[in-house]
């Protein structure tokens, strides 16, 4: 247990100090988002409309930027190799690095996503469901990220790559995530899709692991 | 007593059955395609609501068939792959990809082409086609990370986890965008039950390309063992001439 700590402590620790990453991702989120109002036009009522996708559009891109780094610079500086023999098995390593990574990119872009709602226009009542989404369905994009991250871990020019294989992958979380948001105005409430959201987040946090286990073992022999 | 897939571990072995196999696969394929086009282009009455165009059915409902059981195929060879370390498991997965997205491919293009007519669009934004589109997308992203890694083995073995990660999200994938769609818009029921008079043609599409799909599989798994053959040639070949320009060099 002291040693998942650590792990957890270490990984944070480094998102911190080398900065850079989160603000970069916070950034990026913001730029998206305030770029559709000039490509799609200022009117109002279209963009309340069209609040939550985008939203969550920018929200997986911008998390997408970060990925890459789970494993790579462990990868190469040998830490993967250590920690591979150490005592802690490899699915937890994995498990950890992808909360050490919703920890410092899917909860600060949860965060700001309501800020940027309101250069949207979105309605001020879909707040709390939006806030309650980004946070619930963030994870499912960290834990399927870290198996993306592993499997590209090796590759030149990883980041695309990393793309096309994780956002197909990604279309439960978006769907549920944006369904929950626009069905909390209508008489039905955003129970169900926000529930559908939360089982599929729990899925990966157990299959993600495994499966990027699985890949890291294959690449350090 | 070995199983089949057990004699089949051997590339020689395989390289014969498959040798013997192959013609077989391709005139079957061959000529039940001939009878399933004659059918469906001059046996088969055109639809009393769809007209003529009823016909691109009999080569769509084939290639999706196909983009979904090519799927499950390389799903069950990366199973094989990294469960029972079956050498051909790879090569069958690495030939499979590639027609996969091709008949992937296929199905939305002659899917498209039969909107156009029907719902007086090329593109719309249905479950089913979505579901298509995302699995073509799959396809394209085990192709991809195959092709960026230079270690043939791991870039397998990665491959190999990648599709059965694929494999395990596709119900949750489906399911999804059915919910998406029905949200949107009322789910339209295209596929109404099917007359005997285009059941036979249809049946034998499908069976024609299946049968195609095998034939080309085969020819595939052929070129890629032989592609290794040719390469462990070449290493050995280079290590050889090493050894004398070495012992050259020691004299």
């Amino acid at each position: 247990m002291t040693g998942v700590w650590a792990l957890l402590h270490r990984d944070l620790r480094l998102a911190v100090r080398e900065g850079g990453a989160i603000g970069t991702a916070l950034g990026f989120f913001l730029i998206v988002v305030s770029l559709m109002p000039l490509g799609l036009g200022p009117d109002l009522n279209l963009l309340a409309r069209i609040a939550a996708g985008v939203l969550w559009i920018a929200l997986l891109l911008a998390a997408l930027l970060s990925l890459n780094r789970i494993f790579e610079a462990d990868y190469e500086d040998g830490t993967l190799d250590v920690l591979a023999t150490g005592p802690l098995p490899l699915e937890l390593v994995s498990a950890i690095k992808a909360l050490a990574h919703w920890i410092t990119t899917g909860i600060p872009l949860a965060i700001l996503a309501p800020v940027l709602g309101i250069l949207l226009n979105l309605d001020l009542n879909a707040y709390p469901v939006l806030v309650g989404t980004t946070l619930v369905g963030t994870p499912a994009v960290s834990f399927l990220g870290a198996v993306g991250a592993a499997l590209t871990m090796k590759t030149r020019r990883g980041g695309l790559l990393l793309a096309l294989i994780v956002l197909p992958l990604y279309v439960p979380t978006l769907i549920f995530g944006i369904s929950a948001v626009s069905a909390s105005a209508g008489p039905s409430g955003a129970g169900s899709s926000f529930l559908i959201l939360a089982a599929v987040s729990l899925v990966t946090m157990v299959l993600g692991p495994v499966a990027a286990a699985a890949a890291l073992r294959i690449q350090i022999q | 007593m070995q199983t089949l897939t057990q004699r089949l571990a051997n590339p020689t072995r395989f390289m014969e059955l498959s040798a013997r196999l192959l013609p077989w696969f391709v005139a079957a394929s061959a000529i039940l395609l001939v009878y399933g086009l004659y059918l469906s282009f001059f046996d088969s009455p055109p639809d009393y609501q769809q007209g003529e165009t009823v016909r691109i059915m009999y080569i769509h409902v084939p290639c999706a068939w196909l983009s979904m059981m090519i799927y499950g195929l390389i799903a069950l060879s990366s199973f094989g792959l990294l469960v029972f370390r079956h050498p051909l498991a790879d090569v069958s997965a690495k030939a499979a990809a590639p027609l996969g997205a091709a008949f992937t491919f296929l199905a939305l293009v002659t899917g498209s082409l039969w909107g156009k007519p029907m719902w007086g669009t090329y593109w719309v934004w249905d479950a089913r086609l979505t579901s298509v589109l995302l699995l073509f997308f799959l396809y394209l992203g085990l192709i991809a990370l195959r092709s960026a890694l230079e270690d043939e083995g791991a870039a397998a073995k990665l491959t190999a986890v990648l599709a059965l990660v694929g494999v395990t999200l596709l119900p949750i994938i489906k399911f999804s965008v059915n919910w998406w769609n029905t949200l949107h818009q009322p789910s339209t029921d295209f596929g109404a039950t099917v007359d005997p008079s285009m059941r036979l043609p249809l049946l034998v599409m499908a069976l024609a390309f299946t049968l195609m799909f095998f034939a080309m599989h085969l020819k595939a798994m052929r070129n890629e063992i032989l592609r290794r053959r040719a390469k462990a040639l070449r290493t050995q070949i280079i290590m050889g001439r090493d050894r004398l320009a070495a012992q050259g060099a020691a004299e």
